[in-house]
């Protein structure tokens, strides 16, 4: 009796020993690469959402998307232009040193340097000054409401560690010198990069030592490229890895019903639209020649009401978008509700071509990517079908992103007449979606840099430059509204078409935190 | 002799230069790698300033000239996506790919050679034609194709082997092998036999037609006549005299499984180099893809020239051409 009970005793003492020693691990996979371990040297979703696990910045963004404390524990705003940070104490990096005050100063100095690729994280006129080891100011040259906007991937780096392993500037995108910053990482997070090799796997574990209290329970986390779809579905059906990213739309139902993994679609900041060459005086691409159709609302109008997003949602996405009224993901703007969407009119459409003198139609050729949205090239033929219907005729270009962003984009002149793209605003703020998309443009691409088309009106400038310094958030919303009502009601200046959904395999065994905007943050998983 | 080996040399030096022009030019349709290497965001003049120091405005000549003399000096600069030295990338991805093409080779030949053996002795048996449909669906078949098969069956509904990727590796040296651990073991049977399947049914195919017209030859029959018993006439004499074709193939067959290994390793992510090229063509990586393609030419050129010298050694016909011309 009393031996058997012993024996008991020590399985159970084993199985609870065990039970502590089997460490958590959680695999992952993504179709891209971790390209790089320097927070700035690539601004890219992935990569900053990868490294928000490693590195912090002064706030972040909690599973809402609303800011919150980071590295700073609090901060207000002492005038208009003069914003005070207080940090932390007792954060350590994650080699041993102490995080203060200079480290911020020395991070907004590099975040701003040569060869950096998040420039755009903080005013560049901005001065950066150190009140003490723990008090920082920012002092702007005007009013900036969305100043720490994008501060939850703008990292903070250890001074101090840059200088003794000459990382002190970003990774230059070109040049032979290899930095050791793009292949070791020094954060103050969660998790502790333990081995990085580039395009096959990422090893990290968990940080002891963190500030936080963690929610996971991970103990090894290991990141691993899966660049075929195939093979990513039938990684995370086998159970090799825990989460996998994109799944393909018509993979959904099959692992939904696997009973082994579930796919989640929550909806995603991006915004797929078509615009239009609206600057050109003769379209490169079309058979109108001696003027350009597109520089008359009339024609934009029609496109826009000759496409029928709701079929494109139904059967191209098969149900994994949101039609969107707006240039900006509703998440994002809370007057969004005060647009809708105008319905698929093709009647009107052709009148409309008629009145504008095109009874006939016209002929044009679509830029479109093949590579890189959710169902990219099956959207543009859904369109060419459409348009077809109107009496138009579209040559479809569809191309590899490579090929096809080194065409319509700065760097090939704006080499277009008629293109898809989709768009996040980095900032999740509509100035970001203003700046970018409604803002005149020279050739060389000074404004609006990524305003293809170049749609150009005085109105929706002068706001926008109001919008940038409008401390009221209600007036400021106000603004906003009153651009989109221009640019966008009245203008048509392009065809919003939906918000596309994620598309995460997730195990079973695992419980995880979905933002829209994209980012892995694991600190956040739970595995059983 | 010496002049025949100086001779090939020369032909294979011409080879890889003619490769690099080609290489060179595509490199030209890739598309902007500037776009690859920086976020949407990033303004007109930053790239700008980035074409600049890659250079990417100079004429094509002066880029031309400046990628042959770095080649030569086997520099073949920093990757645009990963900003390390691709000569670093190629190193730590070489022994992926050359383990997996010699397993792949060697499950090849030991199941091509014993099973075309079989199929010539035992033409009428319904083993040998089950054996020669297989065959022929693993010549049909495309790799990708039979790798995802593969890996629905043995990893998504029987769960026995990992669906990607090489497992634990053991670094000795430069080198790094999965060959000691247990889950590098697993993990190379699916690539490998993917990757092997079309050479494996390409060898047994070879043997049983060469073994067939071996066996009707004269000396055959004579064995037979002296009475020596069948193991020592199948297999001493004349599967001696069928693997000398087999070799040659062998031999040169290993060249492409290295450069064909591209597909079998975006099938089952395994880190080689033809991955890497992939997705470098997939970003517009131009240093990767040249060093790729140089690479592979210059394995292809090496084992045909090995092979030349060797038909030279076995056969003394090329000798007496080459001296005469």
């Amino acid at each position: 009796m009393k031996f058997t009970t012993a024996i008991l005793a020590g399985a159970l003492a084993l199985a609870s020993f065990t039970g502590q020693a089997s460490a958590v691990t959680f695999k992952f996979a993504f179709q891209g690469d971790l390209k790089s371990l320097d927070p700035y040297s690539l601004n890219e979703t992935f990569t900053h959402g990868v490294l928000g696990n490693v590195y912090e910045g002064l706030t972040k963004r909690g599973k809402d998307l609303k800011i919150i404390p980071g590295l700073a524990e609090s901060w207000e705003v002492l005038e208009p232009t003069r914003w005070r940070f207080h940090l932390r104490k007792g954060v350590k990096f994650q080699n041993g040193e102490s995080f203060t005050a200079d480290d911020v100063v020395f991070s907004a100095d590099r975040a701003r340097g040569p060869s950096s690729d998040v420039k755009t994280r903080l005013p560049a006129d901005a001065k950066v000054v150190k009140v003490d080891d723990y008090t920082v100011d920012f002092v702007l040259s005007g009013p900036n409401p969305i100043l720490n906007a994008e501060w939850d991937t703008w990292y903070i780096l250890s001074k101090k560690w840059c200088e003794e392993h000459n990382s002190m500037t970003a990774q230059p995108q070109a040049g032979q010198q290899m930095s050791y910053a793009a292949l070791h990482a020094n954060g103050t997070g969660p998790f502790i990069i333990t081995d990085h090799q580039a395009g096959v796997r990422t090893l990290f574990k968990r940080n002891p030592n963190w500030w936080g209290k963690l929610e996971s329970n991970f103990d090894e986390v290991i990141f691993t490229t899966i660049s075929n779809d195939a093979t990513r579905v039938a990684a995370l059906l086998s159970g090799d890895v825990d989460w996998a990213d994109p799944i393909p739309l018509q993979d959904v139902p099959r692992i939904n019903a696997s009973g082994v993994a579930k796919v989640l679609q929550g909806p995603e900041l991006r915004t797929i639209f078509l615009g239009f060459d609206q600057y050109r005086p003769e379209l490169r691409y079309s058979n109108i020649k001696g003027k350009n159709p597109f520089k008359d609302a009339r024609v934009r109008e029609a496109f826009y009401l000759a496409i029928d997003e709701i079929a494109i949602k139904d059967k191209v996405m098969r149900g994994a978008a949101t039609p969107s009224a707006l240039m900006i993901s509703p998440l994002l703007f809370d007057l969004s509700k005060d647009f809708t969407r105008p319905a698929y009119d093709p009647a009107k459409a052709k009148k409309l071509f008629a009145d504008a003198g095109y009874p006939n139609g016209f002929e044009v050729t679509m830029d479109c990517p093949n590579d890189r949205y959710v169902n990219d090239e099956a959207i543009c033929q859904a369109i060419v079908a459409m348009l077809a219907r109107v009496n138009l005729k579209i040559n479809l270009l569809a191309q590899p992103k490579a090929k096809y962003f080194a065409k319509i984009l700065v760097s090939g002149g704006y080499d277009t007449s008629f293109y898809l793209l989709g768009w996040t605003p980095g900032s999740f703020d509509s100035w970001n979606i203003l700046a970018n998309m409604y803002r005149c443009r020279d050739d060389k691409g000074v404004g609006g840099n990524n305003n293809v088309g170049n749609y150009c009106n005085p109105k929706v400038e002068q706001l926008t430059k109001e919008v940038l310094v409008e401390n009221d958030k209600g007036k400021r919303d106000q603004l906003i509204k009153q651009a989109y009502e221009i640019g966008q009601v009245q203008d048509w200046a392009y065809v919003p078409l939906h918000q596309q959904a994620l598309a995460w395999g997730v195990s079973n065994k695992v419980k995880v935190v979905q933002r829209p905007d994209n980012q892995i943050l694991f600190y956040w998983f739970r595995k059983e | 002799m010496l002049a025949f080996v100086l001779r090939r040399a020369v032909q294979a030096v011409l080879v890889m230069v003619v490769v690099a022009l080609i290489a060179f030019t595509l490199f030209r349709f890739v598309g902007d790698p500037v776009n690859q290497m920086v976020g949407i965001e990033t303004s007109a003049q930053e790239r700008a300033r980035l074409r600049q120091e890659l250079g990417l405005n100079d004429p094509v000549v002066v880029q031309f000239a400046r990628f042959i003399w770095a080649a030569a000096h086997f520099d073949f600069g920093v990757s645009y996506q990963f900003k390390q030295p691709v000569n670093d990338l190629i190193k730590q991805r070489f022994p992926a790919t050359i383990e997996l093409s010699l397993v792949s080779a060697l499950f090849s030949l030991l199941l091509g050679i014993p099973m075309g053996v079989y199929t010539a002795l035992h033409r009428d048996s319904w083993l040998s034609g089950f054996i020669l449909t297989v065959s022929l669906v693993g010549i049909s078949l495309p790799t990708f194709l039979t790798g995802i098969l593969l890996i629905f069956l043995f990893s998504v509904t029987l769960g026995w082997l990992p669906s990607f990727g090489r497992g634990d590796v053991v670094a000795i040296g430069f080198w790094t092998t999965g060959l000691l651990t247990k889950s590098g073991l697993r993990a190379i049977i699916l690539p490998a036999v993917t990757l092997g399947l079309f050479q494996m049914a390409l060898i047994m195919r070879l043997v049983r037609s060469e073994m067939i017209e071996v066996l009707r030859t004269d000396y055959i029959k004579f064995a037979r006549a002296r009475g020596l018993p069948n193991r020592i006439v199948n297999f001493g004499h004349a599967l001696k005299n069928t693997l000398v074709p087999v070799m040659t193939i062998a031999g040169l067959q290993l060249g492409s499984i290295i450069a064909f290994a591209i597909i079998t390793e975006t099938v089952f992510q395994w880190p080689g180099m033809g991955l890497l090229f992939l997705r470098a063509v997939q970003n517009a990586d131009i240093p990767i893809m040249s060093a790729y393609l140089l690479l592979v030419a210059g394995i292809f050129v090496i084992i045909n020239l090995v092979v030349d010298l060797l038909y030279v050694v076995v056969d003394p016909r090329i000798r007496i051409e080459a001296r005469s011309a």
